[in-house]
């Protein structure tokens, strides 16, 4: 199996990466490698197998329904690029 | 042609915990922007996820209330997208296997009838960020206070055929999660929030047609609104040879209209994947039937057991057992009456006209139960009637004081010696003799009209303080002339 030119655009812009012409190229031959090695690994029999969500044999630890954390709003405003009354400003959205 | 409505409908339901989904910050509504987030809810590397104990508690309890199969084993999963105020590029939530299965609910309508509707899924996942595009310099303000914080997405079956179905099935989950304390159910806050999907097909046909999904509606009144502007805006299309596409649209209360969100092609490309910052999430038999043991009475229980231990009407049962609080109010006021069906009377009568006029819930009713009970006592024994009671009702909302301080500050009390009652009526037959003689000249259906006048008389001179049980047999007696 392979990706097509059109395949690698489409993530790329799912994942809001720009690519050049010379990174499409790229990387619809290393991503056709993976998806070839995918399909290799399909020939296995995984009859019967769970499909595995995590490869810890561990489940997950609760927390008790606490408030342990205050307001540091000005530690994380001052990483910010832009601010304004207590919020975080970004380039305008619209949708 | 004759449409078929096929809608099926999600709920978001934010979860009543103290702290959030996956972080120790706070949750609330209207703090300053950005003050209740942690470096988890603002997505920093390295931050990694913890999952509150509530939460799963919560949605496990909501399993039971809808007759599901608990997950015993789920997976959080990462829907990916990017949007400002979702800072990690992902919303953790659950694809494959949720913490609660297919479940169902009996939904009563108006007119009485019944019918069930499958409910899909129920699954934990985080809420994201506010964006406020209003004022910033041309620039989009995010305000995390909202992130992760726990949201219960309940996903109905495709089973419900009209708005009005629609809107009793989401009132009896909101009535559901308020009852479990699951959920505020504060819809105008957001607390719980609804996606139509909705298409039509001709009467009989088996594939379902194209769908519209209708997002965010926040009242009941919206989605049975939006419903109906959503089912002619696509009956015109098909009308018309047209074809529906499926996308996603937002309703607009003020115009009455849904419209286009516009949104990309490849919108809905979420490239879902097993979380690899939590791990799945196991439950002990145990733990679960704990939680089934311990599920306070339900609607539905609690309507049958109104109609059983109080013997009200299915109706009157139904309506006071809707919300968690009026129930309550119902008891306590009864406790004191001892008479369900006149407390019923006056809860679901006087005191909700009083609610409905100052647009109050319950909750907030200045007339606490014990009180507005200890008023109709005096109803009970005679020292008011229901007219009198009524005024009273409205002089303790306005915080006149108890039931009997006002009866006696007022001096409302019924006049029921018989004595009293026969001198006030002998007073207004000698005032009125000229419609005495017309009374007895008269003929017993052209009596039965008159004797109005003279009871209104009666009342007016007693200043509404004569017991009517009293006064009209009396009255007729002396009319008379016996």
């Amino acid at each position: 199996m392979s990706i097509d030119k059109q395949g690698v655009q489409k993530i790329a812009h799912l994942a809001r990466l720009a690519l050049t012409d010379e990174d499409v190229d790229q990387y619809q031959h290393s991503l056709s490698s993976v998806l070839a090695l995918v399909e290799q690994m399909q020939s296995v029999n995984t009859d019967g197998v769970e499909p595995l969500s995590n490869p810890l044999e561990m489940t997950q630890r609760l927390r008790e329904d606490k408030v342990t954390e205050e307001n540091r709003r000005d530690a994380f405003l001052a990483n910010a690029a832009q601010t304004e009354a207590g919020l975080f400003l970004v380039p305008k959205v619209i949708d | 042609m004759n449409w078929e409505v096929v809608i099926g409908l999600e709920i978001h339901t934010q979860l009543s915990t103290k702290s959030k989904l996956f972080s120790g910050a706070a949750v609330g509504f209207g703090a300053e922007p950005n003050t209740q987030t942690t470096l988890v809810d603002l997505g920093m590397p390295g931050a990694l996820p913890v999952f509150n104990k509530e939460a799963l508690r919560m949605a496990v309890m909501f399993g039971h209330a809808i007759n599901a199969e608990i997950g015993m084993t789920s997976v959080f999963a990462r829907k990916n997208y990017f949007y400002p105020d979702l800072p990690k590029g992902y919303q953790t939530s659950q694809m494959d296997h949720p913490i609660v299965g297919k479940g169902y609910l009996d939904v009563m309508l108006d007119d009485g009838t019944t019918s069930r509707i499958g409910i899909t899924r129920a699954h934990l996942e985080e809420d994201a960020g506010k964006s406020l595009h209003e004022d910033f310099q041309g620039m989009t303000g995010i305000d995390l206070n909202r992130s992760s914080t726990p949201l219960l997405e309940i996903v109905s079956e495709p089973d419900i055929r009209s708005a009005k179905e629609a809107v009793a099935y989401v009132k009896m989950i909101h009535s559901i999660v308020t009852y479990l304390g699951i959920c505020d159910g504060n819809m105008a806050e957001g607390s719980m929030r609804c996606d139509i999907n909705l298409s039509l097909r001709p009467k009989g046909q088996k594939e379902y047609g194209t769908r519209t999904e209708i997002k965010n509606v926040n009242s009941f009144r919206f989605i049975e609104k939006a419903i109906y502007t959503e089912i002619e805006r696509q009956a015109d299309i098909l009308e018309d040879g047209g074809r529906i596409i499926q996308e996603t649209r937002l309703y607009d209360p003020e115009k009455n209209e849904t419209r286009s969100m516009r949104s990309k092609e490849d919108a809905n490309d979420y490239r879902y994947f097993p979380c690899p910052d939590l791990l799945p999430v196991v439950l002990t038999q145990v733990y679960v039937d704990d939680i089934k043991a311990s599920l306070p009475e339900l609607p539905s229980q609690k309507a049958a057991r109104f109609q059983s231990e109080h013997g009200l009407s299915e109706y009157d049962a139904n309506v006071l057992s809707s919300s968690r609080a009026m129930a309550d109010y119902f008891e306590t006021a009864n406790a004191v009456v001892k008479d369900p069906k006149l407390t019923a009377n006056w809860v679901m009568g006087e005191l909700s006209k009083l609610l409905n006029q100052e647009q109050l819930d319950i909750e907030n009713c200045p007339v606490n139960a014990t009180a507005f009970g200890e008023l109709l006592v005096r109803i009970q024994d005679n020292t008011i009637n229901g007219k009198t009671a009524k005024d009273i009702l409205q002089a303790m909302w306005d915080g006149e004081g108890s039931a009997d301080e006002i009866i006696e500050a007022k001096g409302l009390k019924q006049v029921t010696d018989t004595g009293a009652i026969e001198a006030m009526i002998q007073t207004i037959l000698n005032a009125n003799t000229a419609q005495v003689e017309q009374y007895r000249a008269s003929d017993e259906d052209k009596r039965k009209k008159m004797i109005g006048f003279f009871v209104g008389q009666v009342m007016k001179a007693s200043q509404g303080k004569a017991n009517p049980g009293m006064v009209n047999p009396i009255l007729v007696k002396m009319l008379k002339g016996e």
